[in-house]
C-alpha cells in the first residue's frame, strides 16, 4: 500500500457525454494523513470530485484509487460498502438525522459499517462520547434531540460522526460556511487534532480562502483540473 | 434491526400523523375481525338454534316464515292448524313424538309459548343438548309457566315469581291480568330463543283466553282462577308443531304427506335444510359486511400509503445523510418497509385491543338485543390469517414509496437538496 491515501490518475469524468468533461485530472495524490485544502469558485467541479472519491459515480476513464482501493472497480454495492467502511462526510449544514440524539447521529456510521465499529476500542458509546467533549460539546446535550442543537453545535457532531471508527479520510464540503469566523477556526483545529490521533486524511472543500493557512497544502482545483470552466 | 430501530425513531419523531395512521388501521382491524366474530355467532346461533326435530309442521306459508316464527319467535304465523288436522299428523304410523306450539301472547316483550309437557324432553339444541332447568321443574298447575334463563335475568324472576301475560305481542294495553301465573321453574341457558321464552302449558293459553273470545276482554265473561282449572280445556288449533319421525327415511315421505294433506293447507320442512336456506340468505349480507370491511382496511392502508408518500420528499435530505453515513440503498428501502410494517403491526395490535374491549363491553348488549352470541375466544387460525394478510398487503403497498426512496437515494447520492 502507498503511503498516498488518494490516487488520481488521468481522471475523465463527464456528467452526459455530449455536456463535455467536467473535470480532467492528470494526477492528484494525497499523502496519509496529510490536510488539504481545495478551493474553487461554484460549478467548477468540486463535488463531483468528491462524488468520485465516495464512489458515488465512477470515472469514464482513469483510475481513482482511495485507501488503496481502486474505486472505479467496484461494483454498486461494493462502492456503498467501501464508502462507509473508509470515508466520513460533513456537509455544508443540516447534517443530522433529526430524529436521532447527538450520540446516536455519531454512532450511525458504525450500524452500517461493521469495520467501523471493529476500529472502535472499547465500548462505541464510550468513544462517541469522547469525540464529542473532544469537538468542545458538553456532555449533557448528547442525549437532546440533534433539531434542538445550534448549528454550530450540529457541525461538531457532524464531524464527530465522519470521525468515528477512523476512517481513512474525512471530506468535508463546506462545513464552516454556516458557522462564525471565529467558530471556523476552532472547529478546524479540533477536528485536526483528532484527525491527528489517528492518521486520518483531510480534504476539506470550500471557497472561503482565509481558511488555507491552517491546512498542509492548499489547492486550487483549476491547478489541477485541465478542464476550462466557462 | 438496526433499519428497524432507525425506523422506530423516525416513526416517532413523527408522533402525530404517525398515531393517526396507526388508529386508522387498527379500527378497520377491528372492524374487519369483529365482523368475522359476528358471521361466526350469527351462523352457530342459527345452525344451533334446533336439532333433534325432524320436520316443523304449520300452516302452508313460506318455509323461512315458518322457521322465523316457530324457532326464532319472529313474525306472525298467517294461520293456525285445527287440532284436528294436528291429532290426525301426530296418529301417522310414522311419527314417534309431537310437540304442539302455540304463540301470540307475550309477556313484557318476551314471546309466551303454550306446549306440552314433552316440550322440555324433546326438544334439542346445538349438537342435540336437551334443556337443562337451573332451577324448579316444569309446569304441574294450569297456571305454572317456565321462564327461559334471559327472561328470569332480565326480569328478575325466581321460582315463585307471579307473572301477567299480555294478550298479543310487543307491548300491549291488554293484559291477562284477571290470571297471573306463577313461575314453576327456570330454564338453564342456551343461547337460542329458548331463553328469551315464557313457557306455559297448551291449556293454560286456552284457559286465559276464556272471555277473550272476542280478540279483548269481554266484561260478562269472567271466569277466576280457580274457575278455570275446574274447566277442561281442549286446545282448538296450534301455531305449529315439531315432529319426531320413527325412522329418517320416514321423513321425506312425511313431509310429502303432510304438503299434500287435503283438509287445510299445511307445510312441512325440514329445520336442517330450512336453516341451510336461511343462512344462505343472509350470505349475502355477511358477505357484504365483509366485504365491506375488507374496503375499510383497504381505505386503512391507502391511508398509510398516502402518510408515507407525503413524507418521502421532505425526508430525503435524511436518506442522503443515511447514505453519507454509509447506508446502502437497500437499507434506504427496508427503512420504509420497516415503517409500514411497523405501523401496521402497531395498528393489528391496537385493533385487537378496541375490538376485545368492545367485545367485552358490548357483548351482553349485542346478545341480548340480537340474540348473538360473540366469542370472547383468543383470534382462530383464520383471524390470524386475516391479521397476517393485512401485514402482507401493508407490506405490498409499501413498496412503491420503498422504492421510490431507493430510486431518489440513487439519484440524489449525496448531494443534499436544502
Amino acid at each position: 500500500m502507498s503511503d498516498n491515501v488518494v490516487e488520481v490518475r488521468n481522471l475523465e469524468f463527464a456528467w452526459q457525454a455530449k455536456l463535455g468533461n467536467v473535470l480532467s485530472i492528470p494526477t492528484f495524490d494525497l499523502a496519509r494523513g496529510e490536510r488539504c485544502f481545495l478551493r474553487g469558485p461554484s460549478g467548477t467541479g468540486k463535488t463531483t470530485l468528491l462524488s468520485l472519491l465516495g464512489g458515488m459515480v465512477v470515472p469514464d476513464s482513469g483510475t481513482i484509487s482511495v485507501d488503496g482501493i481502486d474505486v472505479g472497480q467496484l461494483n454498486g454495492p461494493r462502492r456503498d460498502r467501501f464508502r462507509a467502511d473508509r470515508i466520513g462526510y460533513i456537509f455544508q449544514m443540516f447534517n443530522l438525522i433529526p430524529y436521532l440524539s447527538p450520540l446516536q447521529n455519531v454512532l450511525l456510521p458504525c450500524r452500517f459499517s461493521s469495520q467501523r465499529l471493529a476500529r472502535i476500542d472499547g465500548e462505541p458509546a464510550a468513544e462517541a462520547s469522547r469525540l464529542l467533549s473532544q469537538l468542545g460539546l458538553s456532555t449533557d446535550i448528547i442525549h437532546r434531540r440533534a433539531a434542538a442543537l445550534s448549528v454550530g453545535q450540529q457541525q461538531r457532531v457532524a464531524a464527530a460522526r465522519a470521525l468515528i471508527g477512523k476512517p481513512a479520510i474525512v471530506i468535508a464540503d463546506e462545513p464552516t460556511s454556516s458557522l462564525d469566523s471565529d467558530a471556523r477556526g476552532s472547529f478546524i483545529e479540533l477536528l485536526f487534532d483528532e484527525c491527528q490521533r489517528n492518521g486520518t486524511s483531510v480534504l476539506f472543500v470550500s471557497h472561503d480562502q482565509a481558511l488555507a493557512s491552517h491546512f498542509d497544502r492548499s489547492l486550487d482545483l483549476a491547478e489541477i483540473n485541465q478542464v476550462v470552466s466557462a | 434491526m438496526n433499519v428497524l430501530s432507525l425506523a422506530f425513531a423516525s416513526l416517532a419523531n413523527r408522533k402525530f400523523t404517525v398515531l393517526l395512521t396507526v388508529a386508522a388501521i387498527a379500527l378497520s382491524v377491528a372492524l374487519l375481525i369483529g365482523v368475522e366474530r359476528l358471521r361466526d355467532g350469527a351462523r352457530n346461533g342459527f345452525s344451533n338454534t334446533i336439532s333433534g326435530t325432524d320436520l316443523i309442521i304449520g300452516a302452508r306459508t313460506g318455509q323461512l316464515q315458518l322457521l322465523m316464527y316457530s324457532v326464532f319467535r319472529m313474525g306472525n304465523a298467517t294461520n293456525n292448524i285445527t287440532w284436528q288436522s294436528y291429532q290426525e299428523i301426530a296418529a301417522d304410523p310414522q311419527v314417534e313424538w309431537t310437540v304442539p306450539l302455540s304463540l301470540g301472547d307475550s309477556h313484557r316483550g318476551y314471546s309466551v309459548l303454550g306446549t306440552s309437557a314433552e316440550y322440555f324432553e324433546r326438544y334439542r339444541y346445538g349438537r342435540k343438548q336437551p334443556l337443562a332447568f337451573a332451577d324448579g321443574a316444569q309446569f304441574d298447575d294450569l297456571f305454572d309457566a317456565v321462564v327461559g334463563a334471559e327472561v328470569a335475568e332480565k326480569l328478575g324472576y325466581k321460582v315463585g315469581s307471579e307473572i301477567v301475560i299480555a294478550h298479543g305481542l310487543g307491548t300491549s294495553f291488554a293484559e291477562h291480568d284477571d290470571k297471573p301465573f306463577v313461575v314453576a321453574g327456570i330454564l338453564a341457558r342456551t343461547g337460542t330463543p329458548v331463553d328469551r321464552t315464557v313457557h306455559v302449558s297448551l291449556e293454560a293459553i286456552e284457559a286465559i283466553h276464556v272471555g277473550w273470545e272476542s280478540g279483548a276482554r269481554d266484561p260478562g265473561m269472567n271466569v277466576t282462577k280457580d274457575q278455570a282449572r275446574e274447566m277442561e280445556f281442549r286446545p282448538t288449533s296450534v301455531t305449529a308443531f315439531l315432529v319426531g319421525v320413527k325412522s329418517r327415511l320416514g321423513i321425506f315421505k312425511l313431509q310429502r304427506a303432510v304438503n299434500e294433506y287435503r283438509a287445510e293447507p299445511l307445510l312441512a320442512i325440514v329445520p336442517g335444510v330450512a336453516l341451510q336456506d336461511l343462512w344462505r340468505m343472509l350470505g349475502v349480507v355477511e358477505k357484504a359486511l365483509f366485504a365491506i370491511s375488507v374496503c375499510v382496511v383497504i381505505t386503512g392502508l391507502i391511508g398509510m400509503l398516502s402518510a408515507i408518500l407525503t413524507s418521502l420528499n421532505e425526508r430525503r435530505r435524511e436518506m442522503a445523510i443515511l447514505r453519507s453515513c454509509g447506508a446502502r440503498p437497500w437499507h434506504v428501502f427496508a427503512l420504509l418497509i420497516g415503517e409500514a410494517f411497523i405501523v401496521t403491526l402497531g395498528g393489528i395490535l391496537l385493533g385487537l385491543i378496541i375490538l376485545f374491549g368492545a367485545l367485552i363491553a358490548l357483548r351482553p348488549w349485542i346478545e341480548e338485543r340480537f340474540g348473538l352470541y360473540m366469542s370472547l375466544a383468543a383470534p382462530g387460525a383464520s383471524e390470524w390469517m386475516l391479521m397476517l394478510i393485512v401485514l402482507g398487503a401493508a407490506i405490498v403497498i409499501a413498496v412503491i414509496p420503498a422504492l421510490l426512496a431507493y430510486r431518489n437515494s440513487l439519484a440524489d447520492g449525496l448531494t443534499l437538496r436544502v
